[in-house]
């Protein structure tokens, strides 16, 4: 139902003024080609900085791609932009427009923007405040709200006034485990009984894990795979992810430990590596005998995870994914 | 997570590039200009029950001030009913053309104006909703300002109703200026800075008595849009007000509110699509 081909935009350079740098212009998307079904929960996962929400915003008519060609239920979103609004609806990461509305209101006065009458949004915003438990706080503005409690009140203004696809930038942001599961329900309520498209947009693995049939892992503005969660995971198989935590720092005078310095990921006093099982069963025999043992605090075996998979295709932000 | 495999959705089908060759589906409704002006001048009107009435009073207290402080300078006459005719245009001024333009400015910076740019909404109806519901938070400030006015300087009551005129026509002439200059600036400060020069011209060239200024900036005084409203107010504390004068700035009035508010809506759709 949506097709990207070849999508490339280039932000210009900025020339430094007096005493700022400038900044080089910059690649957002590179030549993005996607397919997305209609019905599928299709996410977008990458650090941050590598182009989703540039992404996102020109499949929405909101940027001109400088070129390539975005099709929507077969409509040319790069020559009509205007059509974007009355195919899809989008959350964006910001909420400015409707900060200083109450959470009833912004609901009500999105509908009507997106073209139901006065009796239509009024039904459609009730029955998504109470879906989404946003009852009990419907008449206070989304600015004294906490965090999360507003990013729901922005997802609810989204689903008010059917649309055959939802674009969604980060929408669990700061939401609490009942909210997100909220959002979740909600979303597989539409996909089972009007077969609604989701595009998601995500820097949590762990949600790319459980919620999505695919995922595209964007990097530096390149999409570097698109499979189903677990196609990607079988890139990686062959290995396991060991995950040790030191008492206060790595005993580097053990030999042993010393070697493996190299290959992990070091964040603090946690170190992470990716071992094929027989090395990772000796690492294990090593720390948690001998005098490494004194100096661990914890250790863990893991099948790999998407956050795996990412590192592995070789992506930028080597420190890995924000993770939930 | 999904309980619900894609395969089997209503028109699901997971084949890559189904949807060639298929004719484009139908669109969703559009939301027509009427109904969507209101609803964005309820909203906006709402906002400012929460975060605009405090500013309100500001106005309404520069105004007044600004009159007890001119009644050791003017001494009757034309001269006070220029004075409270400035003083209640420029708390106009002030919401219209100042919070306006700030408004705007950050929305648009803020990456707001996504919000209503993904809306099937026709741009005319988000600027004209907005720059209604300011020009309406102006209502009861300037009412207060003129009658205090006419208080202070013993000026007639009589004609007061020409606000009922006076208010929409220059703010519509005024809100669509800080609507341009918010969505125009290429930075939210720049908006505010205009916003505020604007507001500041409001206040010197229209309050302060014309006759006693260089010409250069009488000049500029005939270019400010609120200057036809101070005029036409003005105008009505006579005896036998020259009510052809009147409706003829007035209607400089509303021409210069169609043409900025035309200049706004153009500004808005340039803004948002970047
Ligand atoms: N308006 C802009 N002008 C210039 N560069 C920009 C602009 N917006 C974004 N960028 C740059 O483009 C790149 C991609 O940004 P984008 O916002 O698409 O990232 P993202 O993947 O959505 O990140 P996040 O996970 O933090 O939301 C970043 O390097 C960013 O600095
Ligand atoms: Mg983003």
């Amino acid at each position: 139902m949506c097709a990207v081909r070849g999508l490339t935009k280039t932000y210009p350079a900025v020339r430094g003024r007096r005493g700022a740098p400038g900044t080089p212009a910059l690649r957002a998307t590179d030549d993005v080609r996607l397919d997305i079904a209609q019905g599928e929960i299709f996410g977008l996962l990458g650090p941050n900085g590598a182009g989703k929400t540039t992404l996102v915003r020109q499949l929405t008519g909101l940027m001109r791609p400088d070129s390539g060609s975005v099709e929507i239920l077969g409509h040319d979103i790069v020559c009509h932009p205007e059509r974007a609004a009355r195919i899809l609806a989008y959350l964006g990461q910001e909420s400015s427009a409707l900060d200083e509305l109450t959470v009833s209101l912004a609901a009500e006065t999105t509908g009507r923007l997106r073209g139901l009458d006065a009796r239509r949004a009024r039904a459609e915003r009730d029955a998504v405040l109470d879906e989404l438990g946003l009852a009990p706080i419907a008449g206070r503005p989304l600015k004294k709200l906490s965090g999360g409690q507003r990013r729901l009140a922005c997802f609810a203004s989204a689903l008010v006034g059917e649309r055959p696809l939802l674009v969604l930038d980060e929408p669990t942001t700061g939401m609490d485990p009942v909210a997100r599961r909220a959002v979740w329900s909600a979303v597989d309520r539409r996909r089972a009984e009007r077969g609604t498209t989701v595009l998601l947009v995500t820097h949590n693995v762990i949600e790319a894990e459980t919620v999505l049939d695919r995922v595209a892992v964007l990097d530096r503005g390149r999409v570097i795979a698109c499979d189903t969660p677990s196609g990607l995971k079988e890139r990686v198989a062959g290995e396991v992810r060991v995950e040790l935590l030191w008492r206060e720092r790595a005993p580097l005078e053990v030999p042993e430990v010393a070697a493996l310095q190299d290959r992990a990921l070091e964040s603090g006093r946690r170190w992470t590596l990716r071992l094929a099982p027989e090395e990772a069963r000796t690492v294990v025999a090593t720390v948690t005998g001998g005098a490494a043992f004194a100096a661990l605090d914890d250790f863990t075996l893991a099948t790999p995870s998407l956050e795996d998979v990412y590192l592995a295709l070789g992506g930028a932000a080597q420190k890995g994914l924000v993770k939930a | 997570m999904s309980v619900v495999p894609a395969e089997v959705l209503p028109g699901g089908a997971l084949a890559a590039d189904e949807t060639s060759g298929r004719a484009p589906a139908a669109l969703g409704p559009r939301a027509r200009l009427w109904p969507s002006l209101c609803a964005v001048y309820r909203a906006q009107l709402s906002r400012a029950r929460v975060a605009r009435i405090p500013l309100l009073f500001v106005a309404t207290f520069q105004s007044i001030g600004i009159m007890i402080l001119m009644r050791g300078v003017v001494d009757g006459g034309a001269e006070a009913q220029a004075v409270v005719a400035g003083s209640s245009v420029l708390v106009v001024a002030f919401v219209a053309l100042n919070l306006l333009a700030q408004y705007f400015g950050q929305l648009r910076a803020s990456g707001g104006l996504d919000h209503y740019a993904t809306l099937p909404v026709p741009p005319a109806a988000v600027v004209l909703g907005a720059a209604g519901a300011y020009a309406s938070f102006t209502v009861p400030g300037t009412v207060v300002t003129a009658v205090t006015g006419c208080l202070l300087f013993g000026l007639p009551m009589t004609h007061l109703w020409i606000l009922v005129a006076v208010i929409p026509l220059a703010g519509a002439a005024l809100a669509g200026l800080g609507a341009a200059l918010g969505l125009l600036a290429p930075r939210p400060e720049l908006a505010t800075l205009l916003g505020q020069l604007g507001m500041s011209a409001a206040l010197l060239l229209g309050v302060l008595p014309a006759d006693r200024m260089p010409e250069v900036v009488r000049f500029a005084r005939d270019l400010l849009p609120s200057t036809y409203g101070v005029e036409a107010f003005a105008r009505t504390f006579g005896e036998a007000p020259a009510w052809g004068f009147v409706l003829g700035d007035l209607a400089v009035c509303a021409v210069v509110g169609v043409v900025s508010l035309a200049v706004a809506t153009w500004a808005y759709r340039r803004a948002a699509v970047r």
